[in-house]
């Protein structure tokens, strides 16, 4: 096998050094009538010529040329060629988890920007080393906010990415987590009303998305400071990191109680490809006196015995390694590379590039709109503001049918739009619906 | 031979933070000019719902990023660069035609949601992975939607008590011996079950006889890594399987050594009712520095209604499809159907080595992990007598009469130019030195961290400071953690 270096010479040096004749005398601890006495039924193995044949074979059975115009939390955004080049370094795809800070600096330097990078587009004042993904981290900011409020009742608004609410769910459902949908307003957004009437001293946490599924950007601060008010905390998940560039982000107000508590979202739209559902980056940020109820890995700055910066993973007396079935959460990795991918890709695009990539997914979103409304019969719904996505009344199969979450919304699509669609693009997809 | 044979000091290049090396007016990217109507952003969104700026976010070239990053990555140990001798982490070359099949913008560029006719190629990987694991582990039906190993064990569990309350009565208590990892009693805590820990016997296995006084109707299942984290088959497996059945408990396995058993014994003929798989030790997916993994978990046909949706199924005409319509599922464990990519190396991985190749795998990774433990037995004490399979356990005791320490092993290791192994693991043995080389190192690669350690002992005899305060080779010496954590400092911010 072309991945094992010790050839059939090596092999029995090595069994008269352990002083043996057999590798089969080596598995003797193991039970006869267990043992496997045939071969495993697999496909015989293949070259590399026929291994890239096999694959570039099934990777053509998938269609991804034309646009779908379908986002609903993965969004295709331009990802630049450095982003692959660094990532695809040895020294960062092979190394393993920076437990052994001395020779793991390169590693541990880039989730400390990493966490930088997700406090300040998210406002907040910590964040975390990153976790599985938006819908995973969405579930762990509830188990935080429970433990943080040892409550159990939770507000969740309805225009919470439906896949997102499913994993919630079964996080939820043996940790006495009790959660109240509400519902939203034909101007696609959380109905505050509701909301408020809902509220008593015994909700742990109100949670909403922005923008929400259908596109719409929610008015989070109101939402924190009506959270607030009744002494719940303020969680706001962030499907479309992108927005970010652009949008005033939940941690960011003159006053405190106008800023959200924890942020949890999925970062996939900053350089990371879309790859089918995973792997993609979860995230996590939140005010500095709640870090130590935060789960998953954290990079902290430190500084050597001879007074050398430094970087290590820091606060691992919450994590499960040290306090097993009393940690803050299971979680043993975090995605360190595809962190890294966000690291490099905001280095890269800048402060600059990510507002004007922001400025052309609002500007192309708000074109498409404009067109179907001009030029079609079909009716644009929640006319609220948008980021890059909206919702079309149309039966034609463009973007991605509301139907299976939302019965009410049956005959209705959800439209994603960003920099990498081009007008042509927009304008054929509109006439495919005049058609 | 002395730590310069294998390794030399080389200068490294220091770097700042990003957010120190900013400079106004640079840029690494531009866009394409916007082809639709120019507006101001604000005509179309309350600008009160806007910020003005990033603060903080550092302007940078294409060649600031480029040579800060290749920097950093200098910093790294790594596969590529040596042996990485990691306890229960199955540190192995992690092959390059996998890297290259997973960026196939085929499969980088596929979105979940789209039409099912447009990714067929996606999900007839994900079933032909699912199929493989399937027969490799000896199971009869696979999700691969958990994100990790940890994620895996939270599924399992979540499964089990599925299946015990369709019967009528989820249980209380899941039994974990005391040898296992962190992960389990935490997974096994979220899914709301009291976690009871199992001591371990002289052998370093569980006791059967233990067992039996503390199997009742209120244990919901036991969770067993088998081999165990001291490398160990539990060779009474069949026997405690059969009696958790008697009692209407099930068996969890936790899959990270499965390295040791690829074609020699599978999981599903001795007993085991759900199992999660790493992808990224046994199946070369890359650790990337702390993931993403994967952690599939694989189930008897009597967990299968548990699953979590969707599945994949093979229609009559031969097409693959989703199908969400599962009464009795679990839920969803995350969004869409778990780490795509991982999927796509494993199964490559899985491809190049068919049946023959698999058991070689195993073969190998059990022979080096011997040989270490052949050539080290008489400087490190072996932590219990029973053969090791794919791993080896030492402790520190003789080196500790020096007060020399497992961290300081450890430590001063890197100035030989090598990865530390696992250490303080698994936590029934004190000063535990874990050792799990893999099938993809050569005898050379093998003789020259024997020699290291060797030479270790030697220094800590005649020399004890010396690995006491290492390393003394690496960039930056050993960190004050406890300093770190009392103020920690979590991100950068403007001085």
């Amino acid at each position: 096998m072309r991945y094992i270096p010790n050839s059939q010479a090596d092999r029995g040096q090595m069994l008269a050094e352990i002083g043996i004749d057999s590798i089969e005398q080596l598995f003797a601890g193991i039970p006869e009538k267990l043992r496997l006495r045939r071969l495993l039924n697999l496909p015989r193995a293949l070259s590399e010529p026929e291994l890239l044949e096999y694959f570039r074979q099934r990777a053509s059975r998938n269609q991804v040329d034309t646009p779908s115009f379908i986002g609903a939390g993965i969004y295709r955004h331009y990802i630049p060629i450095i982003v692959d080049a660094l990532i695809s370094r040895s020294e960062f795809y092979t190394a393993y988890t920076p437990y052994q800070a001395e020779i793991a600096q390169g590693t541990l330097q880039a989730i400390f920007e990493f966490q930088t990078y997700i406090a300040q587009l998210t406002g907040m004042e910590v964040a975390n080393a990153s976790l599985y993904d938006g819908s995973t981290g969405l579930a762990e900011a509830f188990l935080m906010a429970q433990r943080v409020t040892r409550k159990n009742r939770f507000l969740m608004a309805r225009t919470v990415h439906p896949e997102y609410r499913a994993v919630v769910n079964t996080y939820a459902k043996n940790l006495g987590i009790h959660i109240e949908s509400i519902d939203y307003t034909p101007d696609g957004r959380i109905d505050l009303e509701k909301l408020e009437s809902k509220l008593d001293s015994n909700v742990a946490a109100v949670v909403v998305q922005s923008p929400n599924f259908f596109g719409t950007i929610e008015r989070i601060h109101d939402i924190a400071e009506i959270a607030h008010k009744h002494d719940a905390l303020s969680i706001t998940n962030i499907c479309e990191a992108m927005s970010l560039g652009i949008l005033k982000p939940p941690g960011e107000d003159a006053a405190e109680n106008r800023t959200a508590d924890i942020v949890v979202g999925e970062a996939q739209a900053l350089g990371v490809p879309p790859s089918f559902g995973g792997p993609h980056v979860g995230f996590m940020a939140t005010r500095e006196r709640y870090v130590r109820q935060m789960p998953g890995r954290l990079v902290g700055m430190g500084k050597d015995f001879s007074g050398r910066r430094g970087f290590v993973l820091t606060l691992s007396t919450r994590e499960q390694h040290i306090r097993r079935e009393k940690a803050t959460s299971n979680i043993c990795t975090n995605q360190s590379l595809c962190a890294l991918m966000v690291t490099v890709y905001l280095a890269t695009v800048g402060p600059k590039g990510v507002r004007e990539i922001c400025e052309q997914n609002i500007l192309k979103t708000d074109y498409a709109v404009a067109q179907i409304q001009k030029q079609t019969k079909h009716r644009v719904l929640f006319p609220a503001p948008r980021f890059n996505e909206f919702v079309v009344e149309s039966p034609l199969p463009v973007g991605l049918s509301l139907g299976r979450w939302y019965p009410e919304l049956k005959n209705a699509r959800l439209l994603c739009v960003t920099e990498v669609i081009s007008r042509e693009q927009i304008d054929a997809m509109v006439r495919g619906l005049t058609a | 031979m002395s730590q310069h044979e294998r390794a030399a000091t080389h200068f490294s290049l220091n770097e700042s933070l990003l957010f120190e090396e900013g400079s106004p007016g640079r840029r690494a990217f531009d866009l394409p000019k916007l082809d639709v109507p120019a507006r101001s952003v604000t005509d179309i969104i309350d600008p009160k719902l806007l910020r003005n700026d990033v603060p903080g976010m550092p302007e940078l070239s294409e060649v600031d990023v480029i040579r800060h990053f290749t920097r950093l990555s200098t910093w790294n140990y790594h596969i590529d660069l040596g042996l990485y001798p990691l306890g229960s982490c199955t540190m192995k070359y992690n092959p390059k035609i996998n890297e290259r099949m997973a960026r196939l913008e085929g499969f980088s560029l596929a979105h979940p949601h789209e039409r099912v006719e447009s990714i067929q190629g996606a999900l007839e990987v994900q079933k032909a992975l699912e199929e493989c694991l399937a027969e490799i582990s000896g199971m009869d039906a696979l999700t691969l939607q958990p994100a990790a190993g940890a994620h895996g064990e939270l599924t399992g569990i979540l499964m089990i008590r599925a299946y015990h309350e369709s019967r009528g009565n989820p249980r209380k208590k899941i039994l974990i011996p005391d040898s296992a990892h962190g992960t389990n009693p935490a997974s096994a805590a979220i899914a709301g079950y009291v976690v009871e820990s199992i001591p371990s016997n002289k052998r370093g296995t569980i006791d059967l006889e233990q067992l039996r006084k503390v199997v009742n109707e209120d244990v919901a299942a036991i969770m067993i890594t088998n081999p165990n984290t001291l490398g160990v088959f539990e060779s009474e497996i069949a026997e405690i399987a059969e009696l958790l059945h008697s009692h209407g408990a099930l068996v969890y396995m936790d899959g990270a050594n499965l390295n040791a058993m690829m074609g020699i014994t599978r999981p599903g003929d001795f007993g085991i009712d759900v199992l999660h798989i790493n992808l990224h030790k046994t199946f070369t997916t890359p650790h990337g520095g702390g993931g993403p993994g994967a952690g599939p978990v694989a189930v008897k046909k009597i967990l299968e209604p548990f699953l979590p949706y969707p599945v994949i199924e093979k229609t009559a005409n031969g097409a693959y499809r989703f199908n969400d319509d599962r009464p009795q599922s679990i839920g969803k464990i995350k969004a869409y159907n778990g780490q795509f990519g991982m999927h796509v190396r494993a199964l490559c991985y899985i491809l190049a080595n068919g049946a023959e190749g698999l058991k070689e795998v195993s073969e190998v990774a059990v022979l080096n992990a011997n040989y270490i433990r052949a050539k080290l037995k008489d400087a490190y004490a072996i932590a219990y007598d029973s053969p090791s399979l794919h791993e080896v356990v030492f402790s520190d005791r003789v080196q500790a009469r020096q007060d020399v320490h497992v961290w300081d092993v450890a430590k001063r290791l890197m100035d030989y130019g090598f990865h530390p192994p696992t250490v303080s693991f698994p936590l029934i043995v004190a000063g535990a030195i874990m050792i799990e080389p893999t099938e993809t190192e050569s005898k050379r690669e093998l003789d020259a961290f024997i020699d290291a350690m060797l030479s270790i002992a030697k220094e800590a005899e005649q020399n004890p400071e010396l690995v006491k305060s290492a390393p003394h080779t690496t960039r930056v010496g050993r960190i004050d953690e406890a300093a770190a954590a009392r103020k920690p400092i979590l991100r950068w911010r403007p001085s």
